[in-house]
């Protein structure tokens, strides 16, 4: 891809959190694109990275964490910029939706005032904030908009709320829009609705989204590029639908395996040995090679780089090309 | 053979003028050795039958019965009976006791439940149960806070398994699960399930799942069952009109890129 197709680029970067016995690498040289008006599907397990990565796009890592790396936003370093340029990019440029819209959004003010809050800032009258507000919570398919901004969220259904959370994060005009789990803690059918809103919003503004899951399922659906990451790294990236159907790693491949058909009976997959690699105990040479079924030698000691293995397709596996004809 | 036979159950919460129908005249029956997939949205009433079964929840009206002997609530039920129905939650952090090791969640459910204490060696007993759910002895020491997810799901099933059921009730057993570990969990529930002779009420929200390891299926929504049968049937070609939305809103990995506005 063009650097000038690349709204967001990451390159090598590096989160640092302290722990009790030193600093733990979290995100460890994790470098891809989000083009302009796609949806880039970041997957992984627990201790992947996948979250604390999001966070620090948006400048939202916990005290004491250190950074490295690039964060180019329009060719502009976002990781290097000062507070107040970060605060500004926060929400007029790149805003964020959570799993919990309940823990995200304060339980004593009314969903109209948060929703406005970002207007308010800027200086918008009472009148057009207010008339804004209702147009938001419109657009993300609220029903009665004029009356439910008067509400609070423990008013809400859980489908409300993630549709009010996602009015105030379009409230600043954001050009990105990071999307931690959105519909995780949702129901079926309610998932389906909010994914299709998310599509229809991305269509109509041309917004690009960063959507971080563990699920599958959901990120084939929406993405047309995926990352997939493990202890940390990128282990695979690519076109969502070449990744997930002929995945160049073998934990996309085991992943893949492990996710049943719905509407078919599955034959249950040979699960993968242990859990998840943290990255406070992240394995010498290949992270994933304890778990990894076509392990060599080389494995245990030397890390795999992430390279290019075919058109596109990018594996951080020493045996990608292996993978991809097996 | 019928194992459990539930009838007409009615479970209400909240006042008794006005109150909240979770279970609305269910009848569902699972055969000895047989797995029974509960599958609905949240609100359906699928956890509320499930503790019912377990005996944590007294129904307000109708029956429910294991090989014909009555399931009261769990205080009231005969030892053997209580034995008989063991239970498999979500999050297995939070079922199992920070402060005890495996050794004395182990110990616990055999002091409670005498008879299906090991006779001999119990230390013996302990690893071959830990072997049975794929843990190494080693664990025997360790407390749940030093385990991963995964192995603290394979202890509530070691403590599950210790008293020797004929019914296991999973509810969302590996919902809390990472990908790569819920396959080890299910492998290991099926495997069970043969050397054991376990029948199994398995509730989950993932129909995938369900379709995989179920042999029947029943569908609940607002407290009733709407559609029941063989989870080909249900799952492949589903009758009623609810289940076709289910399934209609549940994504599959196929077909990539679905979801348009």
């Amino acid at each position: 891809m063009a650097q000038h197709d690349a709204l967001l680029r990451v390159d090598g970067l590096t989160v640092d959190l302290p722990g009790t016995r030193g600093d733990v690498r979290v995100v460890d040289g994790v470098s891809f694109d989000v083009p302009a008006g796609t949806t880039v599907g970041l997957i992984g397990e627990s201790g992947s990275g996948k979250t604390m990565t999001a966070n620090a796009i948006i400048g939202l890592l916990p005290d004491g964490a250190r950074t490295g790396g690039r964060l180019s936003w329009r060719g502009e370093d976002l990781l290097h910029a000062d507070g107040a340029r970060r605060r500004k990019a926060r929400g007029h440029e790149i805003s964020m939706i959570f799993q919990d819209p309940l823990a995200a959004l304060n339980p004593t003010q009314r969903i109209g005032r948060q929703v406005g809050e970002i207007l308010r800032r800027d200086g918008v009258g009472r009148g057009e904030v207010r008339r804004r507000v209702v147009e938001l919570l419109d657009r993300a398919g609220i029903p009665d908009p004029a009356e439910r901004a008067n509400r609070y969220p423990h008013e809400f259904s859980g489908g409300l709320r993630q549709r009010a959370m996602i009015a105030l994060a379009l409230a600043g005009s954001p050009s990105l829009l990071l999307a931690d789990e959105p519909t995780t803690a949702l129901d079926v059918t309610v998932q389906a609705r909010i994914l299709r809103l998310l599509r229809s919003i991305q269509e109509t503004d041309g917004l690009s989204v960063l959507l971080v899951s563990h699920d599958l399922r959901v990120v084939a659906n929406v993405a047309s590029q995926v990352v997939v990451m493990y202890a940390g790294r990128v282990a695979e990236r690519g076109p969502a639908p070449q990744v997930l159907r002929r995945p160049a790693h073998p934990y996309t491949k085991a992943l893949v395996r492990s996710v049943p058909a719905v509407r078919t009976k599955t034959a249950l997959a040979d699960p993968l040995p242990g859990a998840p690699a943290t990255p406070a105990n992240r394995p010498a040479g290949c992270p994933f090679h304890p778990r990894c079924p076509i392990a060599r030698d080389r494995c245990r000691t030397e890390v795999p780089p992430v390279r290019e293995v075919a058109p596109g397709r990018f594996s951080a596996c020493h045996f990608a090309e292996e993978v991809l004809t097996s | 053979m019928t194992l459990l036979e539930i009838r007409d159950l009615r479970v209400t919460f909240g006042r008794r003028r006005d109150p909240f129908v979770a279970v609305d005249g269910v009848s569902l029956s699972v055969g000895a050795e047989e797995t029974l997939g509960l599958v609905g949205e949240s609100g359906s009433g699928k956890t509320t039958v499930a503790r019912c079964v377990a005996g944590l929840q007294r129904p307000d009206a109708g029956t429910v019965t294991f090989e014909g002997r009555p399931l009261e609530r769990v205080g009231r039920r005969p030892a053997e009976l209580q034995r008989a129905v063991q239970m498999v939650f979500q999050d297995p952090r939070s079922s199992l006791n920070p402060r005890m090791n495996v050794a004395s969640i182990i110990g616990e459910a055999w002091r409670t439940h005498p008879s299906a204490a090991p006779s001999g060696d119990r230390t013996a007993a302990l690893h071959a149960l830990l072997a049975d759910v794929g843990l190494d002895p080693d664990v025997a020491t360790r407390r749940p806070g030093d385990l991963s997810g995964g192995q603290c799901q394979r202890v509530s099933i070691a403590r599950a398994l210790a008293v020797r059921p004929r019914l296991l009730v999973c509810d969302e057993a590996v919902s809390a699960l990472d990908v790569s570990v819920q396959a080890q969990i299910l492998r290991l529930l099926v495997d069970l399930r043969r050397t054991h002779h376990l029948a199994m009420l398995f509730i989950s929200h993932d129909l995938g799942v369900v379709h995989q390891i179920a042999d029947r299926v029943a569908v609940m929504r607002r407290g009733e069952v709407v559609e029941e049968g063989p989870a080909s049937d249900v799952l492949g070609a589903p009758q009623h009109e609810y289940t076709r939305a289910l399934l209609d809103a549940a994504l599959d990995l196929d077909d990539a890129g679905s979801v348009t506005a």
